[in-house]
């Protein structure tokens, strides 16, 4: 089972860095489902079933599903491709790549210094997940509905009004001067 | 279930943490910049199952869904100003969306 467990972090790791040095939107966002799809069979291993298919159904399932809408709905493509392909030059990642490698490096280093451990035998089914969330935890449970309450009020109020300016203004001429009279106005 | 050590399980999510971050600072497209952060709530949450699998303890998995829950309202909102400033300024470079009036 151990060797699962690895080729899934491979698997993980590899299509996570495929996702941030790409420069297709949709390219990308199949990388990154990859490699959520491999980060659940890493919990599968580990002995969490019940969050790996959570993994796949919210995560990889719904939340990846609006990405693509909203990347559909842009029409992004060949557009997008040469845009970033003069944003992205490999000389960018020097300086970011050796920030997170120190910060990486010290989180490895504090990791290693400690003594080692083994993870558990056992699984954690849905049943005691169950019972822990909505006993101990049942007040954070309300708040994470607060939460995406105010997620969903949120997402609709900005989406609105961005209707509505399309709906009173049919013509296509200088956006940029258009929009930013009503940013201010926010 | 099987005999991992747990130094990699969190190697695994330092490493995909420290791409998103890097991810995060090298990209100007804002829907690239949403999915860095989305890797970095996945390394996050992987952290948190390998805690809770060392311990068999559900407490890490409960943890893991309110980073889903998380995820999920800031997925929502991202998209939503994705779309705004799509619409606004016709273009997804955060650079071009760097001056805000008010």
């Amino acid at each position: 089972m151990a060797i699962v467990f690895y080729i899934a972090a491979m698997v993980a790791v590899v299509s996570t860095a495929m996702v941030v040095t790409r420069l297709n939107p949709i390219h990308a966002l199949l990388y990154l489902i990859l490699s959520l799809l491999s980060t659940a069979v890493m919990f599968y291993v580990l002995g969490a079933p019940f969050v790996a298919a959570l993994e796949v159904i919210i995560y990889a399932g719904a939340i990846m599903v609006v990405f693509v809408f909203v990347i559909m709905m842009l029409n992004l493509g060949e557009e997008t491709v040469r845009q970033e392909r003069v944003l992205l030059k490999p000389a960018m990642f020097v300086l970011p790549a050796i920030l997170a490698a120190i910060l990486g490096a010290e989180l490895l280093y504090l990791l290693y210094y400690g003594g080692r451990a083994d993870t558990g035998q056992g699984v954690v089914g849905p049943k005691q997940v169950g019972v822990s969330l909505f006993t101990t935890y049942l007040f954070a449970v309300e708040l994470a509905a607060m939460l995406l309450l105010a997620g969903l009020v949120g997402a609709f109020h900005i989406g609105r009004r961005e209707s509505e300016r399309e709906l009173t203004d049919t013509e296509g001429t200088s956006e940029v001067r258009r929009a930013q009279p009503e940013l201010g106005r926010k | 279930m099987a005999d991992i050590p747990v130094e990699h399980g969190l190697l695994v999510s330092v490493i995909m943490f420290s791409i998103g971050l890097i991810g995060l600072l090298v990209r100007r497209n804002i829907i690239f910049m949403l999915l860095s952060i989305e890797i970095m709530f996945n390394a996050a949450g992987l952290a948190f199952i390998v805690g809770s699998t060392r311990w068999i303890q559900p407490d890490g998995q409960v943890m893991f869904m309110f980073i889903l829950a998380m995820a999920a309202a800031e997925v929502a909102i991202g998209l939503a100003l994705v779309l705004a400033i799509y619409r606004g300024f016709n273009t997804l470079d955060a650079d071009r969306a760097s001056r805000m009036q008010g």
